[in-house]
């Protein structure tokens, strides 16, 4: 199976790897995915308290080709958003953007998860209700 | 400078060795006829080169040329050896012994004659993928017709103990069946030292077409048979009907014959590249090597890099053909049965690649390997959450993960 060279590309050139404060209170952290299924993605967010807008988005992701291009676009996208602005970030967007094939479908919905989990996160901290899980099935 | 990209999927299959598609290119042209007409010189010529074939396979495996049944492939060979001998013992038994680590074409091949009425033990492998003896014992029954057990393992390579197996086999009066497609040219298998009555085997795995492929019956000691599973002209001492696939036969002949004069001397080289390889990818941190390392085929490995995912890394080797045991790309999103069967842990077998060297791998293509797949790895690794906790000494079993 080929892949796409957007995937290609955010494979080979991944957009904000790397690794936030958990403890500082302006960083949500999602962290979904279980190493027996093969995939694992840690999303983390920061949020500049006043406005209210994500300022800086990092990855960190185990797994195929697709679960790390969907990262790496996720925090591209996330960047400069505010936080309920970045909740309308839907799965079928990233595949859409990376021409993701059915069977890779999982891995952008991975991605959503991690989103709203490290937005959740945010959330929690700053003494808000955490967000309902988006049901699915 | 090496050609790229690089084949390293030698246990899926192998090229065709220049040398046998000389011996085959005449007989689709200049000699085609059919080796069973008997009344012209056309099919003397094809049936002459066929039993030339038969005589270099027999003699490769021990065999006397009678007793090698043409198919097209192991798959069919399996089949055969199963269903045929399911059928034509049918008053003898109906349980039959196997391994949960074969090939498809066992695994289901056997799940067939269960609906049909045959009972199965599926014996599962230690850790390092060898059966044991003892647990084979205590499955024979009064009604046990055949074992069947693989001598080399396509994904780990690791090879059984055979000739126990056999000896288990002969004393309670069972047959055994061994489906030897990825040992036969690469390690010396005789029949009859080793106690097999039936076997399978295929010519695309060394250096034959694809397409053909052989199942030894055993015609003395005793005398075997199989019900055909594929009626018409009675072909094949009547246990495979259909015309005989003269080219892909005579070049599976010629490819036994030069498996048996380079065997040792080829053996002996791809080991020692393929323990190369092995060393110096274990320099890297939590690198696992999966299965027997002492009996093993000498020219596969299946290593495990953990804390990256294989189909992951394989994207990032895109210069080497290899494959992995990680299947996130199928539907059922599960790792290797394989190596599952060996009792690794589904993110081991996520983390894992086989490497499958072949008569034409050259060092250098080995040294270049070693350099791509540390890069990969050394890249994804700093991608990787995984490896970020397990540096950080966060134990990854006690995290309450979000399986999706
Ligand atoms: C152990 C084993 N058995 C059977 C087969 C099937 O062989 P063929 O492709 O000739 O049908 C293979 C190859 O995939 C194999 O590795
Ligand atoms: S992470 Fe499993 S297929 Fe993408």
């Amino acid at each position: 199976m080929a892949y796409s060279t957007k995937v290609i590309d955010h494979y080979s050139n991944p957009r904000n790897i790397g690794t936030l404060d958990k403890s500082d209170p302006s960083v949500g952290t999602g962290l979904v995915g279980a190493p027996e299924c093969g995939d694992v993605m840690r999303l983390q967010i920061k949020v500049n308290d006043e406005t209210g807008m994500i300022e800086d988005a990092r990855f960190k992701t185990f797994g195929c080709g697709s679960a790390i291009a969907s990262s790496s676009l996720a925090t591209e996208w996330l960047k400069g958003k505010g936080v309920d602005e970045a909740l309308t970030i839907d799965n079928m967007d990233i595949v859409e953007e990376l021409a993701l094939p059915p069977v890779k479908i999982h891995c952008s919905v991975l991605a959503e998860d991690a989103i709203r989990s490290a937005i959740n996160d945010y959330r929690v901290k700053k003494g808000l209700e955490p967000l309902a899980d988006k049901k699915r099935y | 400078m090496v050609k790229l990209p690089i084949y390293l999927d030698n246990n899926a299959t192998t090229p065709v060795d220049p040398r046998v598609l000389e011996a085959m290119l005449p007989y689709f042209t200049e000699h085609f006829g059919n080796a069973a007409s008997r009344n012209h010189s056309f099919g003397w010529k094809a049936e002459e080169a066929v039993d030339y074939a038969r005589e270099q396979i027999a003699r490769l495996v021990g065999c006397a040329d009678k007793e090698i049944i043409f198919t097209s492939g192991a798959t069919e060979s399996n089949n055969l050896a199963i269903k045929g001998v399911y059928e034509m013992y049918a008053q003898k038994g109906n349980h039959f012994i196997t391994v949960t680590t074969e090939h498809k074409a066992i695994l289901d091949t056997c799940k067939h004659i269960e609906k049909l009425g045959a009972e199965i033990t599926y014996l599962e492998p230690d850790t390092d993928g060898l059966i044991s003896l003892k647990e084979l014992e205590n499955a024979i029954t009064d009604k046990t017709v055949m074992i069947s057990v693989m001598y080399g393992n396509n994904e780990v390579g690791v090879i059984q103990p055979i000739k126990e197996i056999s000896d288990i086999a002969r004393k309670n009066g069972i047959l055994f069946h061994t489906d030897a497609t990825q040992a036969i040219g690469k390690i010396p298998v005789d029949v009859d030292k080793d106690g097999i009555d039936l076997m399978s085997f295929s010519a695309h795995k060394m250096y034959g077409p694809k397409g053909v492929g052989a199942l030894y019956v055993r015609r003395k000691n005793p005398r075997v048979k199989v019900t055909a599973q594929m009626d018409g002209g009675g072909h094949e001492r009547g246990m495979r009907s259909g015309t005989l696939n003269v080219p892909g036969i005579v070049g599976f002949g010629k490819a036994c014959e030069i498996a048996q004069n380079e065997m040792t001397g080829e053996a002996a080289r791809l080991s020692a590249l393929r323990d190369k390889l092995e060393r110096a990818l274990m320099h890297m941190e939590e690198v696992y090597i999966n299965g027997n390392r002492e009996n093993r085929l000498p020219h596969v490995t299946n290593m495990s890099f953990k804390y990256v995912e294989g189909e992951g890394l394989i994207m990032g080797i895109k210069d080497l053909a290899v494959s992995s045991g990680s299947a996130c790309t199928s539907a059922s999103l599960e790792p290797s049965y394989v190596l599952k069967s060996l009792g690794l842990n589904d993110d081991l077998a996520h983390s894992s690649i086989r490497f499958g060297l072949g008569r034409f791998t050259t060092e250098e293509e080995i040294d270049f390997a070693i350099e791509h797949v540390k890069e990969a790895v050394t890249k994804l690794r700093e991608m990787s959450p995984l490896w970020e906790m397990f540096k950080e000494g966060i134990d990854l079993d006690k995290i309450v993960w979000q399986a999706h």
